[in-house]
């Protein structure tokens, strides 16, 4: 068991650099200067070699560093997700692929019982320092097994950190984190974030990122837009939809200030008490299942701290216990659209 | 084979099952009259390993503490035989703050970063943390080696398929060791796997096979031993079977009323067996029989005293060591 060393770094701001790249490139660049400075750390998963990642999450680093470091799988989760793991009590730091998040089921047992726990089980004596990479999102009629979010079940489940960035400069600054921390870390890329040449995209999917590493802090949510009238709590894709609105309500007078939790394990409950504190008024936007999960999460924080923080009952848009559904107005109606976060922000102010 | 190490693989499995013994002791004692699991000392589950102490002593006896051993739910035989501290050990089944997880882990969940030695209580799935383990001996640029353990009923789950593929495929220096004790729980294993001999699917991933069919010290030593030297001469996996012995329930408090071969498991008790052909070659007398037990209660009695002196872990602690 080893620690390595790593840098101090001071996160410069996001504006700071005049370069802009999708967050697929980003995530990439921070993956890869990581690989560059630390030669434990390696990637695996299906895929992750000469097709670069079928959502773009590897795009160059097989030809950059060689098969050693960058390797194709097999189609069998529980074992590389299973040798990550055992590769990471040994020293190394492994990054393991899994491919979209829908396929957890048939591995869960490496990631839930045998990475998250060790550390626990074994007193703090046995590290887990890898990261879990893994595709999440629908909104492109992939179905009921290939557009899921479920981070709220990751982040239910003890030991394990989940990260969920939206921007491309969190992209870079958390993936440095992950491969940084000296836990495992479940970073979970939504595919509509990532600025894909073959996906409706938000301008957002593309931003400024700085060339030289840094991290972004694992557990620190921030406030993207800062208003008055009512907080929108809500991550990864649909921080981009609330921004969106937020700008288009804005000239109805309506000035919402947006969250982005970017963890969710560790959860920011303190950035969203002062935000609420400051407004009032609650709407949590969460493309996971309602029930059971992270908007339940953030309504009972503020519930437990001070439920007279609020003017007005806390409103949740989420996916209503339903599967993904295949055709396009259907998926429409259950992920939480611009107009669904629209209409919710109108009773919320209006309440 | 030399006496030396045919004396050290009968030390090895005395002391296992003296250790053995004395658990099955401590666990009992404070549970009568009426059996409950949760309650006494050492509470839950308890699967012992007596009768399984061939595999653990002639795998083990190849390794050193830089070698990795992955065990299942049934651990005490190779944690023993791997070298793990028998303090920390008895200490972590009585769930004490001195245990090998400071009480976090218990008897099916055990860690040694000293010894490489690890346990998982998911059928199979030990064997997937064990080819990263032998990744990592493998990049690092060693010849150490890792053991994954399991026993017969995990070979027909998918971990254990996925991980022969894999480790076949990138030549990882991993022996796979499956204890067929013939009784997954309750069911035979004629009524849970298609093949006599679970060394034949090695074939299914290009790598050598065996079966051990008698239980015996010497044979599992010999056997292992090809499957070791292969690992660690870069040759990559092998698959060696054992077919071993349960001589207790699966957990104690386990009946066995669904057991048909109980009667002759006392003529199977490897040890006995051993001790007998040891001193069939002159090896053995009374007075050494005596003085290598006399050794192994000593070491395990101070042991369960050192677990039973320890204190507790703090319940305002249990929330500790969730992250490092």
């Amino acid at each position: 068991m080893t620690t390595t060393e790593t840098p101090a770094t001071t996160a410069p701001a996001p504006t700071a650099s005049g370069r802009r790249l999708t967050t697929a490139k980003a995530m990439v660049e921070g993956i890869a200067q990581e690989m560059e400075r630390d030669p434990s750390v390696f990637y695996l998963g299906e895929d992750v070699g000469a097709y670069g990642g079928i959502f773009s999450s590897t795009t160059g680093l097989l030809e950059r560093f060689g098969p050693d470091r960058v390797m194709d799988t097999p189609i069998s989760e529980s074992a590389f997700l299973g040798l990550a793991t055992g590769a990471a009590v040994e020293g190394m730091r492994p990054i393991a692929e899994l491919m979209f998040v829908d396929f957890f089921g048939v591995c869960m047992d490496q990631l839930y019982n045998h990475m998250a726990k060790i550390h626990y089980e074994s007193g703090g004596n046995v590290r887990v320092p890898m990261v879990v990479t893994t595709a999440v999102g629908g909104g492109y009629s992939d179905g009921a097994q290939h557009s899921q979010c479920l981070w709220g079940t990751f982040a239910h489940l003890p030991g394990m950190k989940v990260v969920v960035p939206s921007t491309p400069y969190d992209a870079k600054g958390l993936i440095t984190a992950a491969i940084r921390d000296d836990n495992p870390v479940v970073y979970m890329f939504h595919k509509g974030v990532m600025g894909l040449p073959w996906m409706a995209k938000n301008p957002r999917a593309t931003g400024p990122v700085p060339e030289e590493p840094y991290e972004v802090p694992i557990g620190k949510a921030a406030v993207v837009r800062e208003g008055r009238d009512a907080t929108v709590v809500t991550v990864s894709l649909s921080v981009h939809h609330a921004l969106d609105v937020a700008d288009e309500l804005a000239a109805d007078g309506i000035d919402l200030e947006v969250v982005d939790l970017r963890s969710l394990k560790p959860l920011d409950r303190e950035t969203v008490l002062v935000s609420v504190a400051k407004t009032g008024r609650l709407l949590v936007v969460d493309e996971d299942y309602l029930s059971y999960g992270l908007s339940g999460e953030i309504a009972a924080t503020v519930a437990e701290t001070d439920p007279g923080l609020l003017r007005s009952p806390v409103r949740r848009v989420a996916v209503p216990d339903v599967p993904i559904p295949y055709a396009h107005p259907l998926e429409y109606a259950v992920l939480p659209t611009r107009d669904r976060i629209r209409e919710a922000v109108h009773q919320l102010v209006r309440a | 084979m030399d006496s030396g190490l045919r004396l050290s693989l009968y030390r090895t499995m005395v002391l296992i099952r003296v250790f053995e013994e004395a658990i099955l002791r401590e666990y009992h004692a404070d549970k009568r009259p009426a059996f409950d699991i949760g309650a006494g000392l050492v509470p839950g589950e308890m699967h012992l390993s007596a009768g399984q102490e061939p595999v653990a002593a002639g795998v083990c006896a190849h390794l050193t503490a830089g070698d990795a051993v992955t065990a299942t739910h049934r651990p005490h035989h190779l944690a023993i035989a791997h070298g793990v501290n028998l303090d920390r050990l008895a200490a972590e089944i009585f769930g004490r703050e001195t245990g090998l997880g400071r009480g976090r882990g218990g008897h099916m969940h055990l860690f040694d970063p000293d010894t490489h030695f690890s346990c998982s209580g998911i059928i199979a799935e030990g064997y997937p943390p064990a080819l990263g383990q032998a990744f990592a001996f493998h990049r690092q640029g060693t010849d150490r080696v890792a053991v994954a353990v399991t026993g017969e009923g995990a070979a027909n789950q998918g971990a254990f398929h996925e991980s022969l593929n894999l480790a076949a495929l990138w030549r990882l220096p991993v022996v796979f060791v499956v204890e067929d004790n013939d009784w997954g729980i309750s069911v035979p294993r004629s009524a849970s796997t298609c093949v006599t001999s679970n060394a034949i699917r090695a074939a299914g991933y290009d790598m050598p096979g065996e079966r051990v069919e008698d239980n015996s010290v010497e044979a599992v030593y010999e056997a292992a031993g090809r499957a070791v030297a292969r690992a660690r001469a870069g040759e990559g996996p092998s698959l060696l079977e054992v077919h071993t012995l349960r001589m207790w329930g699966h957990f104690e408090g386990d009946a066995q009323a669904y057991r048909t071969d109980l009667e002759g498991v006392p003529g199977r008790d490897p040890i006995a067996t051993y001790e007998h052909a040891l001193r069939s070659a002159g090896l053995l007398d009374d007075g050494q029989v005596k003085t290598v037990n006399e050794d192994a209660v000593a070491r395990v009695e101070a042991a369960i005293a050192f677990a039973k002196s320890s204190p507790e872990p703090a319940p305002e602690t249990a929330t500790e060591y969730v992250f490092a």
